[in-house]
């Protein structure tokens, strides 16, 4: 059965409670736990970048899943995810063939249009590269609209890079600055050992016309920020993307719950002044 | 052609340095070039000097028997490489390898040691420079062995 078939018999109130089911195009394998999956929904898929899908495998469970695929260009949904658990062994499991519940798009997103007129910095860590590649396709799709675009990535080891073959190809353009760390490496690795808040103070971008995105661990996040204000980046131009136990995607359930937030609905995506008060509190 | 005393004040280690520093102190140093694959300083052997990296990227290593060489930090122009000079017993403590071709100023350790002793306002700010630079790669180093790019567990 093709998806838009069970699409229709599903048809319900919009996505947000009952799954559209998408079956699996692609599977590529990204690291030794990462992998990307290529899902046809049916139809365009439309999302802004920074946002995620609830991914259901029927029997095993759901998970929110940022989308890591183009939003400027019509065509299948694409997630990159890394198996941790049931669900996401499951889905990174998955055949071509197979089919998948999707819930979704939830969240806020990153706001690119902001940064029109700005330098961008962007500041991925380990599987945080994933949810900032939307937005870096839409910026390089209007690249003429931005000052420099700066790319710094920082993962665990040389095998853990994600999107290997994007990220030489992105090295390789003259209006794009990308520099890679990692935490250890063999002495075949050339490139930076060391951690990603590093790289920062040896950049070259205008601080104080400078939107920055950061999404990673939230331990490196709290210090991508810290670093990112010593260079005097206004706070209100730094934006985080966090990540709490989301369920039910519409701020209903209060398992994301962040303060006065709710992480899947207020979130993923906030400015840094508004979760300031919470990065590293105990207890929340 | 640049004079070292000109070299120095361009590097960001040494920027607000008063001149006068800069000339007394560019008499313990000298411009060296390392190949790539190069040592800049080896575990164990007499750290008498240390770098400023004028232009490329230098690993840090250490040798894990059975792992071989492993790398724990890259440091790249802009940075200073070893502190080892200041404190006895005066050893690296680590392996230093030219990862691409490294230019940078190698300073005599004893005798910027002799001109610290002699002028010690200098020999302050040098402190506070190093500390500054110590503290730095203490953080980054925290940082590192947290593993934050680790499995946390999840769904």
């Amino acid at each position: 059965m093709q998806p838009e078939t069970l699409n229709h018999l599903a048809a319900g109130p919009g996505r947000t409670f009952r799954p559209l089911w998408a079956r699996v195009l692609r599977v590529r394998r990204e690291t030794h736990d990462t992998w990307t999956l290529t899902l046809d929904t049916g139809g365009p898929f439309a999302f802004a970048p920074g946002q995620f899908n609830m991914l259901y495998v029927p029997g095993v469970g759901e998970v929110p899943i940022s989308i890591s695929g183009d939003p400027t260009s019509p065509g299948p949904l694409v997630h990159t995810l890394r198996a941790v658990g049931a669900v996401t062994r499951a889905l990174c499991s998955l055949k071509p063939g197979d089919l998948v519940g999707v819930r979704g798009p939830f969240g806020t997103p990153w706001p690119v249009d902001r940064a029109e007129g700005l330098d961008v910095v962007i500041v991925a860590g380990g599987i945080g590269l994933a949810p900032l590649r939307p937005a870096l396709y839409y910026l390089l799709r209007r690249r003429e609209w931005y000052g420099k675009i700066v790319l710094l990535y920082g993962a665990r080891s040389p095998r853990d890079l994600l999107y290997r073959r994007e990220l030489e190809r992105w090295r390789g353009r003259f209006d794009l600055v990308v520099e890679v760390t990692v935490d250890h490496a063999d002495p075949s690795w050339r490139g930076h050992v060391g951690v990603v808040t590093r790289l920062i103070p040896e950049v070259s971008f205008d601080p104080w016309n400078t939107l920055a995105l950061v999404c990673g661990p939230e331990i490196m996040m709290r210090f991508t920020a810290q670093a990112l204000l010593d260079r005097k980046v206004p706070p209100e131009n730094l934006y985080l993307s966090l990540e709490r136990n989301m369920q039910c995607g519409v701020g209903l359930c209060g398992h994301c719950q962040l303060g006065p937030f709710f992480v899947c609905k207020d979130g993923p995506v906030f400015a840094y002044p508004r979760v300031a008060p919470f990065l590293g509190k105990r207890e929340v | 052609m640049k004079g070292l005393a000109e070299l120095l004040a361009e590097h960001p280690f040494f920027q607000g340095l008063k001149p006068e520093h800069l000339e007394y102190i560019a008499t313990c140093s000298t411009n060296v070039v390392f190949k790539p694959g190069e040592y800049l300083a080896r575990e164990g052997e007499e750290a008498d000097r240390f770098y400023v990296i004028r232009h490329g990227t230098v690993a840090l290593e250490l040798f894990v028997p059975h792992r071989g060489p492993l790398v724990i930090q890259t440091v790249r122009e802009g940075d200073v490489l070893g502190w080892s000079w200041l404190f006895e017993p005066h050893r690296w403590a680590f392996d230093a390898r030219a990862v691409t071709l490294v230019r940078a100023l190698a300073f005599d350790g004893a005798c910027l040691r002799r001109k610290c002793d002699q002028d010690p306002e200098l020999g302050y700010e040098l402190m506070k420079r190093f500390a500054r630079v110590i503290a730095e790669r203490l953080k980054a180093t925290r940082i590192q062995l947290m593993d934050v790019y680790g499995n946390a567990g999840g769904r």
